[in-house]
């Protein structure tokens, strides 16, 4: 096992602590747009999927496959965050009416 | 253009963006402020990628282009009520596309390398490639399926058939076997093919036997899935963003399938296997052991004077309220009532609806503000103290037979206690039992008055009848 992978899976583990902190702290109320929220940075895997189409040339499988990844990655990262967006506005606190 | 270090130094900085962005959820004050944070996380790490040098533009273009339509088009249209059918299939989206881009980098090496792969990316890379493909597109078909359960376009009743789990089993031994003989002989790319077909078809035939009731639970975890094909693609890339977004993804889908599988009081493996809502032993059982008595319908003016004479209120709804859009008229309601005095809550118990918080994202629509909205935990002991309960729509959460009959197949769940209440007011469309087709004996209880028709039709003769 060479070093870099070493660093990748502390990196990992550390990660996984930090999040688990952090999601803990959600309130139910905010359990939907965690969801997506957090669906949304899923979609980070378009980085890679720059790469793989960018790499490509000419249109071959290879070029394909890439595409077609940049456009799953992109339906992920900007659908999900519009939607975490727009539920997130909605969410209000309203001055108390009281007679 | 830009050296390898800058690169990782600007994902650094996207990485702290994404943490700061769940950082801010945690008050929904801040929360719109975290998905913007994320959001530019996102846009920063998107844009170093594009300076790498070398990289060309064309099918970039055009992906982001066709993705961009798609995705901004789903996210302005969906319906609040369909927000969970939403993001299964966006979570599905990121399954295919880990399992695309470790694909692809597949060929690459192995154009690059060929028999010689293992060798060179070595044998760490080749496991997590082989991980990602195999996880993400399962994810991609097991949220087709959730999606398609959730939408009505199979049925939402679990489909099971005899030796299934052996099925899927073998399916699962397949894949394995296969993978390693790739892993022997990368050269080999029919094989690659068939883990991804039966990937496709294990991700399809895990989901089909669970019920719709239970779909929570699965997007969940298909969620948590998602996260974890990222990491295992960021391991076999080298990339740092992708190891820590993937595994912050994975921790928040586990948490929240966590919290679903407590709030039923069941385990994951019961989720994901029992087949729940299938009409069992159990619940012909419980329906037979009910306490017999008979259901009182109550017409419009009953129930108006009870809420006349309430100074207090608690709403519970649940998925009926989603399903007769009923969110609005529900507001008005509550919001005549305080203007009258009354004190007004929103009861929320964790399952309620088709996902995680899904009826705080529909009274929020409303414009309920949502410091009139309770957890479970924070509200039930308070309901003895109440004049009026009104549950709209919800069955099995409120239903006292998880707290006192043992055969009952809910028995243990946490349940909100509405029947504590002096007065527990239920709408229902009917007497069909909930998902789980259990009898809830609420409905047989004194202080119970049931008003049937449809939530939203029934909520809006109250408030005309308050209002005249």
């Amino acid at each position: 096992m060479d070093g870099s992978i070493l660093i990748g899976l502390y990196i990992f583990v550390l990660a996984l602590f930090a999040g688990a902190e952090l999601i803990s702290k959600v309130p139910p109320t905010l359990h939907t747009p965690l969801m997506s929220g957090s669906n949304a940075i899923s979609g980070i895997a378009i980085l890679g999927a720059l790469m793989a189409a960018g790499n490509a040339k000419e249109m071959n499988i290879t070029s394909i496959i890439g595409m077609l990844a940049v456009i799953f990655a992109t339906i992920n990262v900007v659908g999900g965050y519009m939607v975490t967006d727009r539920m997130l506005q909605m969410f209000k606190k309203k001055e108390k009416v009281t007679k | 253009m830009l050296s390898q270090n800058f690169i990782n130094f600007t994902y650094l900085i996207s990485a702290i963006l994404f943490m700061l962005g769940l950082r801010n959820l945690s008050s929904p004050a801040t929360a719109r402020l975290g998905n913007k944070l994320s959001m530019s996380g996102m846009s920063l790490a998107i844009i170093a990628t594009l300076m790498v040098s070398g990289l060309s533009f064309k099918f970039i273009i055009i992906g982001i282009i066709i993705g961009t339509i798609i995705g901004a088009y789903s996210a302005i249209k969906v319906k609040m009520t369909s927000m969970p059918e939403m993001i299964a299939l966006f979570n599905g989206c990121g399954g295919a596309a880990s399992a695309l881009v470790a694909l692809s980098e597949f060929q690459l090496k192995g154009d690059l390398y060929g028999a010689g792969m293992v060798s060179q990316i070595g044998g760490f890379s080749m496991t997590t490639l082989l991980l990602s493909v195999i996880i993400g597109t399962l994810t991609f078909t097991g949220s087709i399926i959730a999606y398609a359960k959730l939408q009505g376009i199979i049925s939402g009743q679990p489909i099971t058939y005899t030796g299934q789990q052996f099925v899927n089993g073998l399916i699962v031994l397949a894949t394995v076997a296969l993978s390693v003989m790739i892993y022997q002989d990368p050269t080999n790319i029919t094989f690659f093919y068939l883990v991804i077909g039966l990937s496709l078809l294990l991700g399809v035939l895990s989901v089909i036997p669970i019920g719709g009731a239970d779909m929570p639970v699965v997007i969940s975890l298909l969620n948590s899935y998602s996260g974890v094909a990222v990491s295992m693609t960021g391991f076999a890339l080298n990339n740092n963003a992708l190891i820590i977004v993937g595994s912050l993804v994975g921790a928040s889908g586990i948490f929240l399938t966590m919290i679903m599988c407590e709030a039923m009081n069941r385990s994951l493996a019961n989720v994901l296997f029992g087949a729940f809502g299938t009409v069992s032993e159990g619940a012909a059982q419980a329906a037979a052991d009910g306490p017999g008595g008979s259901v009182k319908g109550y017409e419009i003016e009953d129930v108006i004077t009870v809420l006349e004479n309430a100074t207090s209120l608690i709403i519970v709804p649940g998925y009926g309220m989603a399903a007769a859009q009923a969110q609005h008229a529900v507001r008005e309601l509550g919001d005549y009532l305080e203007e009258e005095g009354v004190e007004v809550r929103y009861a929320i118990h964790p399952v309620a609806g088709r996902m995680p918080g899904h009826m705080n994202v529909l009274l929020a629509e409303a414009d309920v503000s949502y410091d009139q909205l309770f957890a479970m935990e924070d509200i039930n002991d308070d309901f003895s103290s109440t004049d009026v309960v009104l549950v709209i729509g919800a069955n099995d959460v409120v239903n006292p037979a998880a707290k006192t009959n043992e055969s009952s197949p809910i028995f243990g769940m946490p349940v909100l206690n509405v029947e504590e209440a002096q007065t527990v007011i239920v709408l229902k469309r009917s007497m069909n039992p909930g998902f789980a087709g259990i009898e809830n004996e609420l409905f047989l209880k004194d202080n119970t008055m049931m008003l049937f028709g449809d939530a939203k039709k029934s909520i809006q003769d109250l408030v005309s009848h308050l209002k005249g």
